[in-house]
């Protein structure tokens, strides 16, 4: 039997993104998938006879180029930004072009100045955070040169700026969207639409405090280097888990699927090696953790071996999804009303307004579903045609708010947010509802069961202030070591988070090969 | 579901008058008021407990004299128990619980994942799936969340079971006429149990005093009727209730620590310099790092490899014979070596000793030329010396009685 | 025409103490304020005959003894009285009292949960040591991080010392402790609902944000400040009502010479070449000074009583845009006898404390969707006491003046001004959600004053009705209150400072804006502070 340096759990695109960097660095790498496929949550599935959904991510919105290149994952289609079209049902849209809204239709020319100003002022403010993405979060009590570089760097941007970006920095960093919108912007649509993005997978709604960061978040990834971007690769989104494996592959990973890991073999605090499902052995010294962190140390560790303080801290982690993928297999093209054809392989996101993304909010803080939800949706088979039957297409939606602990029950409750969900369809593109052929919507409680990802959140834990950097996902295991030696975590649960970036894999992979014991 | 919500409530509402009686009375309380002579109590954990009965001095010649009765159902005690239960107490505590048989007690220490002692404690084997842990504080949080993953039960008992120290030279003489056969077979840290009108009493060789002594364990219920067994076979054996004052300073001769008082446990500490590891108050020999994994394990032996240990537990023995509690410890007079936490002259060992907690490397590195600054109120003016300070080993006092087995009558 | 040395605009607590610490640093110090009366939002007023109320602010919980102190209060009158616990109703007729003494207040939690009643300790704990890290902060001027100022590093560094008192794992606690809302961070400790939401109410009383807010565990911070050091009777009612506090200040600052003009409402604070000259009362009356200090807030300092062109233009902006939405009102009522709680045992204590309705963190949150929408809370948070129970200054024997403290409330009603109607209609939610728990409540009422933030407002002159001149979030606190760069007492304008809750630290009956105010003003008349003590040890 062959031996093995490292064993990654899980082969979603941090795993095989943690593997192929590490093969690369010279071990040799097991990666161990439980599912028949890898791919994690990029991973497709038949949803309906004839039609295909290409996983929960339905665009790319910050794979890291630097990752791409160094782990050897060939996308095509960089170039190829797509836009995003609010709708509020009036059918008057606006479109923002370019990344992130280079260029707005829809709006006066007074709004596009506006938004020209406050988008120059997130991309400057989220380029200062960007800084600390791509490497692990500082040491607290042994910072580094490199924390210290890091942080001087971001001073040193900062002040070159001036002092009153310094203190606009400061001032704003932790605010809520919704007040930095109604500095800048008028138009409700506009602020409604970046209402949804602060909050789009994430416990908060607009008014909440830091609710802001979500959106810095989306403002730290980038599409060849065009901050903000979005794009679907050339073959779609299905096309994304094959790089991702081709290039593990490429590098000498071993992957096995349809096997799962049942234990995380570790005595006395060092990690040793996976048992499986059927109970074979398999040593390691080093075990990498793709999977979330709570499935990690409370399913796979043994507790003994944890701390309570840290067994605390981990079950503390919070971690419940409130977003619902809708996959809808339709007989055509949908109309949406007043979608300009152009920007129909874009996104669209049915908002209004702040308030109705906070009106949405409100329902999932008591564990309810939103009745009247916002969503923002692609259609994968116009840049994929093989997902769906010629002449077919597939719509798929991320709806919010969806919350995991829905109190009826979501085996009561699933019927009735789809039927809120179609109908909202339905108003916004009159007719959908009769060329429907399939529909399948998967709740927090469905993607978790598909994906194995506890509560069904795509971060694996709330991306807000508290559970970023240095406790992410928790004090005692940020930095991708844990307080099991040999044990590593590197998935969305780790810094920086999660969406398909490929950080969280590749920077754990680097701290493993840096031999940085602690 | 709903019935069983009903009741919940309605023992949430019978339970509302607890403030009427603010200081809480124990099992034993009866028999104590019937004897204390000086009305001396102090707060226990929320009961009203005795500083002294009747005369502390006689008191402590009772410990180390004749046979001695403490009342320690203040003592915060849980049932532990199910298929996980050593497991659990492994991980949880430092020392190696799978090497405690059943019917033995051992002492024993907890921490938190930083390696900072939660709190020092008895861990009593009562079955093979049975525990009961004994200790100062209280710690049900931290052993509810340390049960994640295990299949165990964790009951707090303080309230039902009574428990009662019988210490001293004549305490076996006392309970073998109280008729509790075989007794002279029990060795330091053995269990026994026997029936006690038509119950149960658990009797452990064990104490706080460093002398030969007992503890009993019994249902609340039965509480009073075993004071009066033990009472009465007592009498031709000088028995003698005693209070906290008196079971003190025998500890203090037996070099025991109390969580609080020697030391600062880690969930009472604000200040984070205050917390100890068990290196730091000498319960190194506590820690075994051959076991599994348990909490803190990782920190305790990192702090030992990388000789980051802040402080250090030592005995003192002070020249002249007056206490030097909560004095401080200088290096050659001048410099700041660490505190007293608990000194008194000693009555059995004729010794000035002391326990303190030293900063690193005094007590470590430099263990010669310590001093201790002793201001002594006398008739409102403080008498200040500087007195010279030996570090000795611990126990002060050994008595060959504790151990011996079978012990004997007096 | 007379010319004062300094001037402070609005005779509120803070004023008051800048007015009392300039007076005694040998400035000649005249203090204008619009209403008849001072004391700001620290007022007792008798409205109706034979009933004194505390009419805004309620109890003394922040007050720094270190001002009490220097300003010689009690030899003025100010005396603090510490009050009993205090208890929340549940809905299922049972409550959870807190208790003084430590025992009986774990045995009152274990009766809802023995996990909760031992997990309070390590919740005190924690919030402790974080209060113990903030506590000194208060008496201290925010360091601009860009300021570059030798000053401005060498505190900086200081808090960075501070910080590093902590452990590592201490450390990340505290970042995540800042950022968390109160009802995730209660979670972390507790089961029970009541429990949660008796605990969580310090983390939103005053702001406007709801217990699920990030940002209100350290809110909490901000309630739970007062004794750290140890000052026994920190906390507690003043003796005669809060106008007691606001008494002895201005009774100090008159003792040491100062002046005090009331119905002298400001109109305009002068400004010649960049540098303050005086101001112009309503009346036309024009004083003149070379420092004027507004206790005003922000947003009434700068936008009515400056000409907007004597500022910068991105400063104005600022302020603008600085949050103060009010979000509490008050019901206060006289009663021509106590009201009976049937749910509390006979004798009970509890009612000398402060009383509470609301038994979950998840009703609290509901009443913050209301206000958020435009509406008064239909299910309200009331923090109700009886001061009179402890106090018999305000009342004759055998009546009672209960004080309503109601969250929330919004500054506009759906987007329109507050009409009587629905000022009256708020009051009875108040007033019904009391009588659902004593009965014959109405009938013992004498008299009430309902106070919505349109009142507030109107008498006591908080814009928006806000309590705390401010908003208490990230983007307000420290160096950034009430704007970055001015978070220092100092304005734009020469000679121009603020000493109101606007400023760091923020609201609450605390003093210290007004005292750090002093010290800077001190500091740029290079006058040496000495009747200023130093800020109290934590130790």
């Amino acid at each position: 039997m062959t031996s093995f340096d490292a064993i990654v759990i899980g082969a979603g695109h941090n795993g095989l993104a943690a593997a192929t960097r590490l093969a690369k660095g010279g071990r040799r790498v097991l990666v161990l998938e439980a599912a028949n496929e890898p791919g994690g949550a990029t991973r497709g599935r038949e949803f309906a006879p004839g039609f295909r959904s290409a996983g929960l991510a339905h665009l790319v919105n910050r794979l890291d180029v630097e990752v791409a290149k160094d782990i050897g994952v060939d996308l095509k289609g960089y170039e190829n930004l797509l836009p995003t079209t609010v709708l509020d049902g009036s059918g008057r849209a606006i479109t923002l072009h370019g990344a992130y809204g280079e260029s707005i239709d829809g709006v006066s020319a007074e709004e596009q100045a506006a938004f020209a100003a406050m988008r120059k002022k997130l991309i400057f403010q989220a380029g200062i955070l960007k800084r600390f993405l791509r490497r692990p979060p500082p040491q607290i009590g042994a910072v580094s040169l490199g924390d210290l570089s890091t942080l001087a760097g971001a001073g040193l941007s900062l002040i070159r700026k001036g002092r009153s970006e310094g203190r606009d920095f400061l001032r704003m960093l932790l605010m809520n969207v919704a007040d930095v919108t109604d500095e800048y912007l008028t138009d409700d649509r506009l602020k409604g639409l970046l209402a949804f993005d602060s909050t789009l997978g994430i416990h908060l709604g607009p008014r909440s405090p830091t609710s802001l960061l979500g959106l810095y978040y989306r403002l730290t990834g980038d599409v060849a280097g065009r901050t903000g971007g979005q794009f679907v690769p050339v073959g779609g989104m299905a096309s994304i888990a094959p790089a991702f494996l081709r290039a593990a592959e490429k590098a000498g990973v071993t992957i096995r699927c349809a096997t799962p890991v049942g234990r995380i073999l570790a005595d006395r605090g060092r990690a040793s090696g996976v048992v499986l499902g059927d109970g074979t052995e398999i040593t390691a010294p080093v075990v990498v953790s793709a999977v979330h962190p709570q499935t990690t140390f409370l399913r796979l560790v043994d507790p003994a071996e944890s701390g309570t303080g840290f067994v605390r801290s981990v079950k503390n982690v919070r971690s419940h999804g409130n977003v619902a993928k809708l996959d809808l297999a339709l007989d055509r093209i949908p109309d949406f009303t007043g979608l300009p054809v152009e920007a129909r392989n874009g996104r669209i996101v049915l908002v209004r307004s702040k308030e109705q993304v906070e009106t949405a909010f409100n329902p999932a803080k008591y564990g309810e579903f939103s009745p009247d939800p916002v969503m923002e949706i692609t259609l994968p088979s116009l840049a994929d045609p093989s997902l769906a039957p010629s002449g077919a297409c597939t719509l798929s939606a991320l709806v919010q708010y969806a919350p995991y602990r829905l109190k009826a029950g979501w085996e009561h409750g699933k019927p009735a947010f789809l039927k809120i969900v179609l109908e909202t369809l339905e108003r916004h593109a009159p007719g959908i509802g009769k060329s429907i052929l399939a529909a399948n919507l998967m709740t927090p409680v469905d993607i978790e069961a598909e994906y194995n990802l506890p509560g069904g959140h795509w971060h694996h834990g709330e991306l807000q202030a508290d559970q970023l950097l240095v406790n992410r996902p928790t004090g005692a295991a940020s930095g991708y070591k844990t307080p099991i030696e040999g044990l590593y975590l590197a998935s969305a649960g780790a810094h920086p988070g999660g969406g398909i970036s490929g950080l969280p894999g590749w920077n754990a992979a680097r701290h493993i090969l840096s031999g940085a014991t602690a | 579901m709903n019935a069983m919500t009903k009741s919940a409530a309605d023992l949430r509402r019978a339970a509302r008058d607890h403030i009427r009686v603010p200081r809480l009375e124990t099992p034993f309380h009866d028999r104590l008021m019937a004897i204390s002579e000086v009305n001396d109590w102090y707060n226990w954990a929320g009961y009203k407990a005795p500083h002294s009965l009747t005369d502390g001095e006689l008191e402590y010649f009772a410990i180390r004299s004749t046979a001695a009765l403490f009342d320690i159902s203040p003592m915060v005690k849980y049932r532990i128990t199910g298929p996980d239960a050593e497991r659990y107490l492994n991980r949880l505590t430092l020392r190696d619980v799978r090497k405690l048989g059943v019917n033995r007690v051992h002492y024993t220490a907890w921490c938190d994942d930083h390696g900072h002692v939660l709190d020092d404690g008895t861990l009593f084997r009562l079955g093979v799936e049975e525990f009961r842990l004994c200790c100062q504080e209280r710690h049900l949080p931290w052993l509810l969340d340390s049960a994640f993953g295990f299949i165990v039960d964790i009951r707090e008992e303080t309230e039902e079971i009574a428990g009662l120290a019988l210490q001293g030279p004549t305490s076996y003489a006392v309970l073998r006429d109280a008729g509790f056969a075989g007794m002279e077979r029990l060795k330091p840290f053995d269990i026994a149990t026997f029936p006690h009108e038509g119950g149960e009493v658990t009797i452990s060789r064990t104490g706080f005093t460093g002398d030969l002594g007992y503890e009993l364990f019994v249902p609340r219920a039965r509480a009073l009727s075993l004071w009066d067994r033990l009472w009465t076979a007592g009498a031709l054996h000088a028995i003698r209730a005693i209070g906290y004052g008196a079971l003190n300073q025998t500890r203090i001769e037996a070099g025991f620590i109390v969580a609080n008082a020697d030391f600062m446990t880690a969930e009472a500490a604000l200040r984070a310099d205050r917390v100890r590891m068990p290196d730091e108050i000498g319960l190194d020999w506590l820690v075994d790092p051959d076991k599994p994994n348990f909490n803190g394990r990782r920190a305790i032996l990192d702090a030992r490899r990388n000789q980051t240990l802040k402080h250090i537990l030592v005995g003192l023995e002070i020249e002249g014979n007056i206490s030097a509690e909560h004095a401080i410890v200088y290096h050659r007079q001048k410099h700041e070596a660490g505190l007293v936490t608990a000194a008194i002259w000693s009555p059995t060992a004729k010794r000035n000793i002391a326990i303190a907690s030293l900063e690193r490397p005094y007590g470590s590195k430099f263990t010669n030329d310590l001093w201790v600054e002793i201001y002594a109120m006398r008739e409102l003016k403080y008498q200040k010396m500087m007195k010279r300070a030996k570090i000795v080993p611990r126990p002060f006092v050994k008595l060959a009685r504790r151990t011996a087995t079978p012990p004997g009558l007096k | 025409m007379q010319k004062y040395d300094a001037l402070i605009v609005g005779g509120g607590h803070n004023g008051l103490v800048t007015a009392c610490y300039l007076q005694r640093a040998g400035l000649n110090v005249l203090v204008v304020e619009k209403n008849g009366w001072v004391g700001g939002a620290a007022t007792s007023r008798e409205l109706t005959p034979g009933f004194l109320y505390s009419n805004c602010s309620y109890v003394c919980s922040l007050f720094r003894p270190e001002i009490m102190r220097d300003l010689e209060l009690p030899k003025h009158g100010l005396q603090v009285i510490s009050y009993e616990g205090g208890a929340v109703f549940t809905r299922d007729g049972d409550y959870l009292a807190s208790y003084r003494d430590h025992d009986s207040h774990r045995r009152e939690f274990a009766r809802y949960s023995k996990r909760d009643a031992e997990a309070y300790e390590r919740y005190a704990r924690d919030v402790t040591r974080q209060c113990r890290f903030i506590q000194p902060l208060l008496m201290r001027t925010a360091p601009d991080p860009f300021g570059f100022r030798p000053r401005d590093i060498s505190e900086l560094l200081y808090l960075a010392k501070k910080f590093g008192e902590f452990s590592p794992h201490e450390m990340a606690e505290t970042l995540r402790f800042w950022t968390m809302s109160i009802s995730d961070f209660l979670d972390e400790y507790f089961e029970t609902d009541v429990i949660k939401a008796y605990l969580a109410l310090s983390g939103i009383i005053g702001t406007a944000l709801g217990p699920m807010s990030p940002g209100t565990a350290y809110v909490l911070l901000h309630h739970y400040m007062g004794e750290v050091d140890g000052s026994v009777g920190a906390w507690g009612y003043a003796r005669g009502g809060m106008g007691a506090v606001t008494q002895a200040l201005s009774r100090s600052f008159q003792a040491s010479g100062g002046t005090i003009r009331t119905d002298a409402e400001v109109s305009k604070i002068l400004t010649r070449g960049g540098r303050t000259t005086g101001v112009v009362l309503a009346n036309g009356d024009e004083v003149r000074a070379d420092l004027v200090v507004s206790n005003a807030d922000v947003k009434r300092t700068f936008l009515k009583l400056v000409e907007e062109t004597d500022l910068p233009g991105d400063f104005v902006h600022r302020v603008k845009h600085f949050k103060m939405r009010g979000s509490s009102g008050k019901v206060n009522i006289a009663l021509d006898s106590l009201p009976e709680f049937p749910a509390l045992p006979e004798g009970s204590n509890c009612i000398r404390g402060d009383m509470h309705f609301t038994d979950s963190i998840e009703r609290m949150e509901r009443g913050y969707d209301d206000w958020k929408a435009g509406r008064w809370s239909a299910d309200p948070f009331l923090d109700m006491m009886i001061p009179t129970l402890l106090d018999p200054t305000m009342t004759s024997p055998g009546k009672h003046f209960m004080s309503c403290f109601v969250q929330y409330c919004p500054p506009k009603v759906e987007g329109r001004d507050w009409t009587d109607a629905d000022r009256d209609a708020f009051a009875e939610t108040v007033i019904s959600q009391i009588a659902d728990y004593s009965p014959g409540f109405r009938d013992r009422i004498v008299h009430m004053e309902v106070r919505t933030p349109r009142e507030i407002e109107a008498e006591v002159g908080l814009t928006e009705g806000n309590i705390f001149q401010g908003e208490l979030t990230f983007d307000q606190l420290l160096f950034n209150r009430p704007v970055p760069g001015y978070a220092q007492y100092r304005s734009p304008i020469h000679g121009l400072y603020m000493c109101g809750s606007s400023t760091h630290p923020g609201g609450g009956v605390m003093g210290a804006p007004g005292r750090n105010a002093a010290a800077e003003i001190l500091r740029d008349l290079k006058r040496s502070p000495e009747q200023m003590s130093k800020a109290h040890d934590v130790i």
